[in-house]
């Protein structure tokens, strides 16, 4: 019994009981609790009236007005639509190409044995040194000297070229099998041969983690998407939802129903696809 | 003939035209195929990330306003300038004070969340779920959410409700520095977004440990609970702890989205230092040398930062052994 009991131990839980257990669940739910609050907060206000949301007396459920949404579309002064197509625009295509030039440059980091390949490798960390956010004003000057303000090409370009993501394909191409590749080789394969038929249908997984990492950024981000886009039919969803709370005119229903709107994708992606991105999180090498 | 290379991963494909063996010339070629694949990304690297970066430093010492081509050089007066200029400098101290707050409370609550998810036995992926879900959220929504429906400053706000319960009277959270309830408003955003991203990493770490170590320390006599936590899981995280801690001090420095969606540029507190960057460079005065001086010093800060944690915590140990 004493040689078994740490295992037996570990797998009904340390403290084992129905009292610690009841403990930690509690505990559980009441950061759950807390933790949805405000997604709570946002269904309930977007499908409120006005009255509803900033009435004297607590209502629990809102009174479901479903003509939220069309009202929020139709709103000729909020553009919301357009913001809502700019952002899938920017987003999807800054996911495709970060991916593509990140991968690539990875890879050839990772495997091809040129004798100069680490010197490469450290100006690629350098840049790592250098905060993304801290750049926006220098990249604004290049940006709009390009004649790129309020384009998609001045929200995506700059920031396709990621020495983070390319450190992490980097990280990931190091542990990737050589047998694999070895073996393709001997096919007759080329080092481009071998990396699009081999080493990329084979490290789908990592590219699909990396693929909603980049696309959660690229949705959500707020700082470089404001710089460049003046005008506001190159607002993000992110830009205009921070225009409406700023607005003199406040209707809290449409803000709200925005707001759900602009988080509807992400909740999809996070629940759906959440295996990969944990792993991906958790694979990236973050974790030292 | 693609379909017989790719499926060629278990099977070897048919002998084709070419020799079984690496070829000579271009493709099999490291040197070429090398730059073939980094290529694009440097070329991009280079006019994305190092122009501009030297192009700053360059704009830092000219007088630069309204122009990105200047002429006049004019030394570290813009330095000057921004450093004695009080908005910059307060907000270094914002700045500082933030960090203090949420780098220790966001890294106590994720690593108490993994510890809690790894501990449970059924729901165990509801509720990470759960605690990972705001990570979804923009901080331009969830500062919607608690500047527009928790944290008003008049009765119809959560918190306002829930204080009215109590008798307590409306707090005006947001429009007012003293008290600063603003604090409130702001580490609680903060934490409800990032605390589920670092609890991930917390538990990819706690998964990592070995079961040995737990069973040998039973043996040994130590209590589980604290004893254990102490002396086992706490030291088995520090490479993790690490890198949470930098990444939490980076994200601290680099705070906008939240801060100027709840406090606005108008305010004259709770300014981060690339607020104050934005308003120098792309405000009235359009000053890209004193934005990009204020840039060029934030960014030796952070290196600073980093360097120093490296040397006094060892970051990156971790990654050399792999």
């Amino acid at each position: 019994m004493t040689t078994t009991a740490p295992q037996v131990d570990k797998k009904r839980g340390k403290r084992g009981g129905v009292l610690g257990n009841t403990g930690l669940y509690l505990a559980a739910g009441v950061a759950a609790f807390l933790f949805l609050i405000p997604f709570y907060l946002i269904v309930r206000n977007s499908l409120s009236t006005d009255a509803e949301i900033t009435g004297q007396n607590w209502k629990l459920l809102p009174s479901f007005q479903w003509g939220n949404i069309s009202e929020l579309f139709n709103d000729p002064t909020v553009e919301f639509g357009k913001s809502l197509w700019n952002s899938t625009v920017i987003a999807v295509l800054s996911t495709v190409g970060t991916l593509l030039f990140c991968s690539m440059a990875g890879y050839g980091l990772a495997r091809i044995p040129y004798k100069h390949a680490n010197k490469v490798f450290y100006v690629v960390l350098a840049t790592l040194m250098v905060p993304t956010a801290v750049t926006f004003v220098p990249s604004f000057v290049l940006v709009s000297s390009l004649g790129w303000v309020d384009t998609y090409r001045g929200m995506i370009v700059p920031g396709l070229f990621s020495g983070f993501t390319c450190f992490l394909f980097r990280q990931y191409f190091l542990g990737f099998p050589k047998e694999l590749e070895e073996a393709a080789r001997v096919d007759g394969l080329g080092y481009w041969g071998a990396y699009w038929r081999i080493v990329v249908p084979n490290s789908l997984n990592f590219f699909a983690a990396m693929a909603t990492i980049t696309f959660i950024s690229g949705w959500n981000a707020f700082l470089w998407p404001l710089v460049i886009g003046q005008d506001p039919g190159s607002w993000t969803v992110q830009v205009a939802l921070s225009s409406f709370m700023t607005n003199q005119t406040v209707n809290f229903h449409l803000i709200f129903m925005a707001t759900a709107i602009s988080i509807l994708p992400l909740v999809f992606v996070f629940l759906f696809l959440q295996r990969w991105l944990v792993q991906g999180i958790a694979q990236t090498g973050i974790k030292g | 003939m693609s379909t017989t290379t790719t499926r060629g991963v278990a099977q070897p494909a048919p002998a084709k035209a070419s020799p079984a063996r690496p070829r000579r010339g271009l493709r099999g070629n490291p040197t070429f195929n090398f730059w073939l694949f980094t290529g694009p990304f440097l070329i991009g690297l280079a006019i994305f990330v190092f122009v501009p970066i030297v192009w700053s430093i360059w704009l830092s010492f000219f007088d630069a306003r309204y122009t990105v081509t200047p002429s006049h050089f004019i030394g570290f007066d813009n330095y000057k300038q921004i450093l004695t200029n009080s908005g910059f400098s307060d907000s270094l101290v914002t700045f500082t004070v933030f960090a203090a707050f949420i780098v220790p409370t966001t890294w106590a609550l994720s690593l108490g969340l993994a510890l809690l998810v790894h501990r449970l036995r059924f729901m165990r992926a509801f509720f990470r779920s759960v605690f990972f879900l705001p990570t979804a959220v923009s901080y331009v929504a969830a500062a919607l959410v608690w500047k527009m429906s928790i944290f008003t400053g008049v009765r119809f706000g959560l918190a306002n409700t829930v204080l009215g319960w109590f008798g307590v009277d409306t707090v005006a959270y947001l429009s007012n520095p003293s008290p600063p309830w603003y604090w409130l408003v702001i580490v609680t955003l903060r934490l409800w977004i990032q605390a589920g991203f670092y609890m991930i990493l917390f538990l990819a770490a706690l998964q990592n440990i070995p079961a040995e170590l737990y069973e040998a320390a039973a043996i040994d006599g130590a209590k589980p609970g604290w004893q254990t936590f102490r002396h086992i899981t706490l030291p088995q995280l520090r490479a993790t702890s690490t890198a949470v801690i930098l990444l939490l001090l980076i994200a601290a420095y680099q705070a906008f989205d939240e801060f100027f969606n709840l406090i606005g540029q108008k305010a004259t507190w709770a300014q981060t230092p690339l607020m104050e960057l934005y308003k120098a460079a792309l405000g009235t005065n359009q000053d890209y040398g004193a934005g990009s001086a204020g840039a060029v010093i934030l960014s030796l800060l952070i290196c600073l930062v980093t360097l120093l944690q490296g040397k006094f915590m060892g970051f990156g140990r971790g990654d050399e052994s792999k």
